[in-house]
């Protein structure tokens, strides 16, 4: 019996996708896990795998076409095995017209007295339960997003309960089940067995907003919707960081400016941990690792890939991580928890020569870096005016959990780990 | 505490309840001369005489009424079926007297009676003689069910369906006639209906009863040995059904395998599923499973027979499955 295979969603917002290329011909064989097409979806190029074996038997979304996450785009079988297509897809491959046009030539010609063989085809609709056609529906196999969301009732209660969102949780049960470990993960509750993450990262812990936090995050939503905003801005001496830039690639250690800022942005939120939250709902997650998004621009949009534990890792490391995690982005190559999380993201427009401007949160981050250009600027220095190489940094804060002397507080500190950058070899 | 096995408790229960009450009598299938065919009535006749204990002649719905009849002006029969195979012959006695009468007769009459014998599977005595019935018996309003595991709980239990009012079904299990158990010295009446809570964990929740208890138990301990800790439900009684220990056991673990030596269809896991959807949906973390034997009829070879029932491996694959740790 020849199966569909469905456009499954390839990330948590994926809604359709571009067949850009199909790795298996027609005929082909293909066993389960095999990838069988590459799909531009809204983030990255992705590969579309098998989920059972068998004989690729027909396309039906040809290369450089746009199908929506569900909708068959091939139908996989038996060698030699006749597939009865649907009457041809509309546009997109969605929603089928409820009744085929029948052939009125055809019927037409036939004489009165000849009795119709061959009924009309059934409706598209019918198509999963009629025995006379091949086609047989296989939803299970597919990824949920894009149709409900799977978690058991557990699961649900108490998600719920913490204020977590299940549409970001990962499920790890049958289909992508979202299942009691996975939230407890979620919420930063250890959960007892059957944790594979190579080094135990600390978990965020959940918060309940207090009465008058709650209150702030309302008058603030309701001045500004969506992500209240404020802004907060420092000019940042560069002198240091630039000297020990050229120490390192004397000895041959490849360090971007940005390498610094990034690391800073991660040590900084040791100091102020009140930033390094995210509204969830009605509950404050705190997290307790820094893990710091880099804005990549691409091709037609941007991406930020995250970089775990940044303040763990070496200025050498966050540089060699965030220039292979920007190459992979222009290439749309990606993986999706490649890109979410994080706690702060960093949005350097410096290389373009921007001097100073102010960026967009990331949601559910609750701050972003705006950073601007390395540049000779004369300031007043002891007295005197002087040519100093400075960068002006913008912090942009959640308003609603993150206030604006708590901001002050970590843009101070990202201000002097720059200044004395041996704080950050340290 | 004594060891003991099984028959032998079921032998002390029906001793002591003879003695305390005049009107106890045993009546069945070679229950008197032959000391029963499963030795549980060993002595009896010598010690309480041949009026209180009865030997019949074959025929399960003739001796069934007789009893019937007895308990409803005022004796306490127990009346032995050789199997519970046997008694499908006796349930119309069973199902339209025994457990009506009461009820028909606005509560003038009662039926103080218990049937007790042998349930499921004695290996290798195929299809007719091998079947869990307890679901049949359990569908009935007006009767009342029990399945113990233990021999302790079998006396205990047998005490309290002797002087329980009503119809008592008393399902024993043929291969558990001879298993030992300790069995506290002295008077033991358990009521009818509290689970028993064998193991605590807080990973899974089993349940089981009768004679599987003792393939869920291994199959505890081969998952403790994995690190799977589980709450291992004797139900003892099926009805009534302990309903508070199961929705707190399942509420505890978020997960349930219902392990069952009968059919799946219609089974008493049916029961407990529904249960535990309807009353503790929101605890779930995964759908209740059930271990059940197969869908067919028991071989007389034994590589089928084998092949159909339950073991220890299917409940313990069971368990990780609703732990959501298949293998491989």
């Amino acid at each position: 019996m020849a199966t569909e295979i469905q456009l499954p969603a390839l990330s948590p917002t994926m809604k359709e996708g571009k067949l850009l290329k199909w790795l298996k011909k027609e005929g082909d064989r293909v066993s389960t896990g095999d990838a069988i097409a590459e799909v531009e979806t809204d983030k990255s190029n992705l590969e579309v795998e098998a989920y059972d074996d068998g004989v690729l038997l027909k396309i039906l979304v040809p290369e450089g076409e746009v199908a929506q996450v569900g909708a068959p785009i091939a139908y996989l079988g038996q060698k030699g095995e006749m597939v009865e297509v649907p009457p041809p897809a509309p546009k997109q491959a969605v929603a089928p017209s409820p009744l085929p046009v029948a052939k009125p030539a055809a019927t037409a010609v036939l004489p009165a007295a000849v009795p119709r063989a061959v009924p009309p085809p059934p409706p598209p609709a019918l198509r999963a339960g009629a025995p006379a056609q091949v086609v047989q529906l296989h939803r299970e196999e597919v990824a949920p997003e894009g149709g409900r969301l799977r978690a058991s009732p557990l699961a649900k209660r108490m998600a719920q309960q913490a204020g977590v969102d299940l549409g970001a949780v990962q499920g790890s049960g049958p289909q992508g089940r979202i299942v009691k470990r996975d939230v407890e993960a979620a919420m930063g509750e250890p959960a007892p067995a059957r944790r594979s993450l190579p080094a135990a990262r600390a978990e965020p812990e959940v918060l309940a907003l207090s009465s008058m936090r709650k209150v702030i995050a309302q008058r603030m939503a309701e001045v500004k919707p969506g992500v209240p905003h404020f802004y907060l801005s420092v000019d940042v001496d560069m002198e240091a960081v630039l000297a020990l830039r050229e120490e390192a690639k004397a000895a041959e250690v490849k360090v971007s400016v940005n390498d610094f800022i990034v690391k800073a942005a991660a040590l900084a939120l040791h100091k102020v941990p009140k930033v390094n939250v995210s509204l969830q709902a009605d509950r404050v997650l705190q997290f307790h690792t820094a893990d710091v998004g880099i804005a990549v621009a691409i091709e037609d949009g941007l991406i930020t890939p995250v970089i775990r534990d940044a303040d763990l890792k070496s200025l050498g490391a966050i540089g060699a991580e965030a220039r292979e995690l920007a190459e992979r982005a222009r290439r749309k190559a990606l993986k999706p928890e490649e890109y979410t999380g994080g706690s702060v993201t960093v949005s350097n427009l410096g290389m373009y020569g921007v001097d100073a401007f102010i960026a967009v949160i990331n949601p559910p981050q609750a701050c972003i870096l705006a950073v601007g250009a390395v540049a000779d600027r004369v300031v007043a220095r002891d007295g005197h005016p002087a040519v100093r190489k400075t960068m002006s940094v913008t912090f942009s804060g959640d308003h609603r959990v993150v206030d604006g002397a708590l901001g002050a507080l970590y843009l101070q500190e990202v201000k002097a780990l720059l200044e004395h950058p041996v704080r950050l070899l340290l | 505490m004594a060891e003991i096995a099984w028959r032998e408790a079921l032998n002390q229960a029906l001793a002591e309840e003879m003695e305390r009450d005049a009107n106890v009598f045993l009546m069945g299938e070679e229950v008197a001369r032959y000391d029963g065919a499963y030795k549980v009535s060993q002595g009896l006749l010598a010690k309480f005489g041949s009026a209180r204990v009865v030997d019949t002649p074959i025929s399960e719905l003739g001796f069934a009424g007789l009893g019937v009849g007895a308990a409803m002006v005022g004796l306490r029969p127990v009346i032995e079926m050789m199997t519970w195979n046997f008694a499908v012959l006796a349930m119309d006695q069973i199902v339209h007297n025994a457990a009506k009468v009461r009820q028909m007769s606005g509560g003038q009459l009662r039926c103080p009676i218990v049937f007790r014998g042998p349930n499921g599977a004695g290996g290798r005595l195929a299809a007719q003689h091998s079947q869990s019935l307890e679901a049949n018996y359990a569908h009935f309003p007006g009767l009342k069910v029990v399945a113990p595991s233990t021999p302790a709980d079998a006396k205990g239990l047998l005490k309290a369906s002797i002087r329980d009012d009503n119809p008592v079904v008393f399902l024993e299990a043929e291969l558990l006639y001879g298993v030992k158990g300790d069995v506290p010295q002295g008077e033991l009446v358990l009521p009818l209906g509290p689970a028993s809570l064998k193991r605590e964990g807080s990973d899974c929740t089993l349940i089981t009863w009768s004679r599987m208890y003792y393939h869920a138990e291994e199959a505890a301990r081969q998952l403790e040995a994995e690190g799977i800790h589980v709450d291992l439900l004797d139900l003892r009684t099926l009805k009534p059904l302990d309903e508070a220990a199961i929705l707190a056991s399942v509420r505890k673990t978020n997960r349930a395998v219902i392990v069952e030596e009968g059919w799946s269809f219609c089974g008493v896991g049916a029961q407990l599923v529904d249960l535990i959807q309807s009353q503790a949906f929101d605890a779930l973390d995964a759908p209740v499973q059930r271990v059940t034997g197969l869908d067919v009829n028991r071989s007389y070879a034994a590589v089928l027979e084998h092949a159909a029932e339950v073991n220890p491996a299917r409940i313990v694959a069971a368990v990780k499955h609703v732990l959501y740790r298949e293998e491989g």
